[in-house]
């Protein structure tokens, strides 16, 4: 019996250390296939997630991120969020509704909001375009922290960190969806993406 | 949960201390683990998910002078078409497209696929970049060297540059088998660029598609050096 135990404990800690959540996504998405075995990075990255049907969803890996980002884009759109709403957002691991219909969102209980969220979606036409809002705002705010880092402590040494964005889309998503999003982050810009995919062995040379 | 077992034989001889045997039952405590454990084999990923890393062009360059001007002999344009089917032609479409030519291909590992075409190509570099991968296996050179030299290898004078244009009807998956082909058969340079009026003509006339509907789109070429 104590072998045995002591082989479950050993599991477990080997599980506790080597473990990363998976993170909770509102639409389940399907990558496509790739030879690519560049990993994503760990921290500073956005995702963007793309559902079939063109609905996209962001997430941003920061808590503290999350909540400054939505205190911004309310102070672009002229919502004001109170602190208990902001505290909720940044607890979200990821979101995706208009802008306008945040708050009621946040009022809501978790359970109802994984159910409602699928619905929604950040919305990113030409008219208005909230998700090249969200793009900007995530930028300025992680900028901002990395700034206020170096200033706190200054260290020439040190590889500057680069915000990624990666891009998770089905691999049944028409190509002018992602051209579309691919569109937007050029204007603003962002010219290198991370497309996650999954693992597919590589030809044989 | 613990237990104490008393000998009986204790009794009689007197002076002497009760030897007691103590035996703790653990069953418990493994069944929590095993719980604990299930829940995080189950809740957790042991992988990071795999990514491709592409950059696009800059948008907001438009002087011509700054961008780099594709060789005719050099450009191999791939068009997605409808139905997962891929096309493509060599060279710069001549001015009103006439005298281009497309050749249907496909996706697959055959003679006539497009990974073929593109090894055949792109021979002389897959070449080098094998023999390279071989001396790496030998330990004689370190990964540093590996990777400036591939990339020198890369950029040599008469390589193919691909252009990807898909049509509206592709998919995303198309656009990763594309970008996959380009990884496999060592293209340094590709650019994916909005696809125009002249190969949706082109497209028109060889699938006799009318669905190939010529629309109007900003034309931009820019050509993605891979740095």
């Amino acid at each position: 019996m104590t072998a045995m135990s002591d082989v479950t404990v050993l599991l477990l800690t080997f599980f506790m250390l080597t473990s990363t959540f998976i993170q909770k996504e509102p639409v389940s998405v399907n990558p496509p296939q790739s030879v690519s075995e560049i990993k994503i990075p760990e921290s500073n990255i956005v995702s963007i997630l793309i559902e079939p049907n063109g609905k996209v969803f962001m997430s941003m890996d920061n808590p503290n991120d999350r909540r400054n980002a939505l205190a911004e884009l309310g102070r672009l759109y002229e919502i004001e969020f109170n602190e208990e709403e902001l505290k909720k957002f940044s607890l979200l691991p990821s979101f995706g509704v208009p802008i306008a219909g945040m708050k009621s969102f946040l009022a809501l209980s978790p359970e109802q909001q994984d159910k409602v969220i699928m619905e929604y979606g950040i919305p990113c036409d030409s008219t208005d375009n909230q998700f090249k809002m969200w793009m900007q705002t995530a930028r300025t705010v992680w900028t901002e922290r990395i700034q206020k880092a170096y200033r706190e402590n200054p260290d020439p040494s040190a590889r500057k960190p680069d915000l990624a964005i990666a891009i998770k889309a089905d691999a049944n998503t028409p190509y002018p969806l992602i051209r579309d999003i691919m569109n937007t982050l050029q204007d603003l810009r962002e010219q290198r993406y991370n497309l996650i995919t999954s693992l597919r062995n590589a030809p044989p040379a | 949960m613990a237990e104490i077992q008393e000998n009986d034989s204790g009794g009689r001889k007197k002076g002497k201390q009760k030897k007691i045997a103590i035996r703790v039952d653990f069953t418990p405590m493994v069944d929590m683990n095993m719980l604990l454990i299930t829940f995080f084999m189950l809740c957790t990923t042991m992988s990071k998910p795999q990514t491709m890393e592409i950059s696009m062009p800059r948008k907001d360059v438009k002087d011509e002078s700054e961008q780099d001007k594709l060789k005719a002999s050099e450009a191999i344009t791939v068009l997605l078409g409808k139905d997962n089917k891929v096309y493509y032609y060599e060279g710069l479409p001549s001015e009103n497209y006439e005298n281009t030519t497309l050749v249907e291909t496909n996706f697959s590992a055959d003679p006539d696929g497009l990974r073929a075409y593109l090894l055949r190509r792109n021979g002389s570099i897959v070449q080098k970049i094998s023999e390279l991968d071989q001396r790496k296996k030998n330990l004689e050179i370190t990964d540093t060297t590996y990777n400036r030299e591939v990339s020198t290898i890369k950029k040599e004078k008469g390589a193919p540059a691909v252009v990807i244009k898909a049509s509206d009807f592709a998919t995303y998956t198309n656009l990763m088998d594309v970008l996959d082909e380009m990884l496999i058969c060592k293209i340094g340079r590709y650019s994916i660029v909005d696809i125009e009026q002249g190969d949706l003509f082109l497209l028109k006339e060889f699938t006799k598609d009318e669905s190939y509907v010529v629309h109007q789109e900003v034309i931009e070429e820019i050509v993605y050096e891979e740095q």
